[in-house]
């Protein structure tokens, strides 16, 4: 028998409710709503009047050969910050999880990152890696490496991973670490016992018994790398050297506010929405049958 | 199966010393209980065994191997935990096959192995499931299940049984008892609890404070406690501890409260000695002997079987009496008790060691 809870007024829970819904709406749904409509229309020059045009903006945009272009650069890009952000976030947290020295101020400063603003950490990293004045820059072209990201596509990609991946360990990081912690010592030492050395007890005993904390991560760490990772790319790159760096997101806003093309930029908008959802979707369809909920 | 020697092993965290000094020589295909109180030590020291916790000093060798610097996989024993330390993702057996995988043995004997320990702790019908979908009793029969099938020259068991309720305790204890009759496998088995302890053991550790407190059969150690802390740990309700005192010529012992015990053994070489003077209370009777104390009785617990008094003496020390049967008496009444003959145990007033017998 289910129990529910009884309210006399049947307003009440709408009430309650009503905020969630409001964020929702306002936040999400509309703005949506907007880019939908937006994708479909065309405005002239002065903003002024749009007209419908079904999906020719869609045409347009996909009929771009840059587009493909900025499609794979996304795709090369979210791969690997989502890679490199999980796996290194998961090799420092099974550092922190063994008995070191000093685990406290470790974890302390591991979690850092997170806290800085994009625009902040990208100073950061131009500090290191500026051909003039960073010190990693410097010393690369002292040693005879030809570094400068602002010429360099490659280079300016793989900056621009780095930053963006740097960002995420943290948070990654943190649910590994709390995933470890809530592994029972017992059963490690079962395992080793068993007859399990440290690589077998990670990959046969850690590894599954943290894959619902990895999917969670997958899945933020993809949204991560598509949307929120702006802020980093326009500090660093602005999305050059040429078209280096530019991923879908940075392109709906240089479409959309510097080129003020708003029905290109929406219907960008709209195509970066049905990949992410895409995406996600296969995430739980397929790889969430390989989590262990314990 | 192995003999384990244990040889003045130490074992300190910075400057807590938590094991200091214990010396016991398992016998091959034995059952040594390590029995005390909690914070004692006793599963730093079957971790030890483990190779779980590094040995801070002396040595431990399993089937006359030194084994102080092997990991726990080279130790070939298989251990039970308190929690059973079940891997969660896996069915129950995966769990069973695990080890058995590791070593390389192959699939048909993994399966015949697993197949045979399932059949021998009824898990047949689990094998499919997680140990998520298994109730308590279950799991610990699995883990049980895991360190069989290994065929390990030893078994270690922490605390098995503590988290199951009593019925279910009793009934795996019984269990315990005879896989351990039938595989003859020398085991190390922790546990706080003196029932487990006299039920499974060849042999009892008791353990408190890091040191050994005595090593002997069951009997032996309720029988003859050689320390004040083991007759007060071993036995319920617990022994009656007095302060006496024996006579000018040792020939008896003065009770507190004015009563003089006649000793059947005369102790001339303790005359006038003070003492610790125990007496179990199921070694008490009413008894209008010479040398009966006059107690109040306080409390009287029918327990169906027994009847247990606990009672004051005049001078306001307590005692404590089991009797066979139901109560034939009531708070308030005053009762002559007297020990049973040859049923005092003596130990040194500041030590707390028992006095060697009367010549
Ligand atoms: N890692 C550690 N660091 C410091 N002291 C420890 C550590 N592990 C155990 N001790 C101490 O060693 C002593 C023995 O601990 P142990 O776990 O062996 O007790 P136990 O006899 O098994 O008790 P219980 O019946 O409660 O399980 C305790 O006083 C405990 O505080
Ligand atoms: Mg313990």
């Amino acid at each position: 028998m289910q129990r529910r809870v009884i309210f006399d007024n049947k307003l009440l829970p709408y009430l309650l409710l009503a905020p969630q819904v409001a964020v929702t709406l306002v936040f999400f749904i509309w703005p949506a709503a907007q880019a939908i409509w937006q994708s479909v229309h065309i405005q002239d020059a002065f903003g002024l009047r749009s007209e419908f045009v079904w999906f020719e903006n869609f045409q347009v945009v996909l009929s771009d050969p840059n587009y493909v272009g900025t499609v794979k650069t996304t795709a090369i890009f979210s791969v690997a910050v989502t890679a490199l952000s999980l796996g290194v976030a998961l090799l420092l947290a099974v550092l922190a999880d063994s008995k070191i020295k000093g685990a406290r101020a470790y974890k302390t400063l591991l979690i850092w990152p997170y806290a800085l603003a994009p625009a902040v950490a990208a100073v950061l990293w131009m500090f290191i890696f500026n051909p003039e004045i960073g010190s990693l820059g410097r010393l690369l072209n002292r040693l005879g490496y030809d570094w400068d990201y602002r010429l360099n596509g490659d280079q300016a990609l793989t900056m621009v991973v780095l930053a963006a991946s740097w960002k995420q360990v943290s948070y990654n990081f943190i649910f590994f670490l709390a995933g470890l912690q809530a592994i029972p010592r017992s059963v490690m030492e079962a395992a080793s016992i068993d007859g399990a050395g440290p690589a077998r007890r990670f990959w046969s005993i850690t590894f599954p018994l943290l894959s619902p904390t990895t999917f969670f991560l997958l899945v933020v760490d993809m949204v991560y790398a598509f949307f929120e990772t702006f802020g980093t790319i326009h500090a660093l790159t602005q999305g050059g050297p040429g078209k280096a760096t530019e991923t879908l997101i940075f392109r709906v806003y240089q479409d959309g506010v510097v080129n003020n093309d708003l029905g290109g930029s929406s219907a960008q908008s709209v195509i970066l929405m049905v990949i992410v959802i895409a995406l996600t979707a296969v995430q739980f369809r397929f790889v969430e049958r390989k989590v262990h909920y314990a | 199966m192995a003999t384990v020697d244990i040889r003045n092993v130490r074992k300190s965290y910075g400057q807590v010393e938590a094991i200091k000094g214990i010396d016991v020589a398992v016998r091959d295909g034995e059952f040594l209980v390590l029995l005390g109180p909690s914070g004692c030590g006793k599963s730093t020291l079957l971790r030890m065994v483990a190779g779980l916790e590094s040995i801070t000093g002396g040595e431990i060798a399993i089937g006359g191997r030194v084994v102080n610097e092997l990991d726990p996989k080279d130790r070939d024993i298989a251990m039970v935990f308190q929690n059973y330390a079940l891997y969660p993702h896996m069915t129950v057996f995966d769990n069973m096959a695990y080890g058995l995988k590791i070593r390389g043995i192959p699939k048909p004997e993994i399966q015949t192995r697993v197949a045979k320990a399932a059949e021998i702790l009824e898990l047949g019908r689990f094998l499919d499931r997680r140990p998520s979908q298994l109730s308590g009793g279950q799991r610990q029969r699995v883990a049980m299940g895991r360190a069989i099938v290994r065929e390990p020259s030893a078994f270690l068991f922490d605390e098995p049984l503590s988290n199951l309720d009593a019925k279910l305790r009793t009934q795996m204890r019984v269990e315990i008892k005879r896989l351990q009759d039938r595989l003859g496998i020398t085991s190390l088995y922790v546990t706080h609890d003196q029932v487990e302890a006299m039920t499974l053991a060849d042999r009892i550790l008791v353990m408190n404070h890091g040191v050994a407190e005595q090593i002997g059969t069951p009997l032996e150690v309720y029988q003859r406690p050689e320390s004040l802390f083991v007759a007060g740990f071993i036995g319920s309700p617990p022994m009656n501890v007095l302060d006496a005192r024996f006579d000018a010529d040792g020939r008896a012992v003065a009770m507190p409260g004015g009563a003089v015990l006649p000793l059947d053994r005369p102790r001339p070489a303790d005359a006038g000695r003070a003492v610790k003077l125990g007496i179990r209370p199921e070694h008490l009777a009413l008894d209008a002997a010479p040398g009966a104390s006059s107690i109040l009785v306080e409390l009287v617990e029918a327990l169906g079987a027994d009847t247990v008094v606990y009672g004051r003496l005049p001078d306001g020390e307590s005692l404590v009496i089991r009797m066979a049967g139901l109560p034939s008496c009531r708070e308030g009444d005053r009762l002559a008790v007297a020990p049973q003959p040859g049923a005092l145990h003596f130990f040194d007033a500041t030590t707390g060691r028992r006095l060697g017998e009367a010549a």
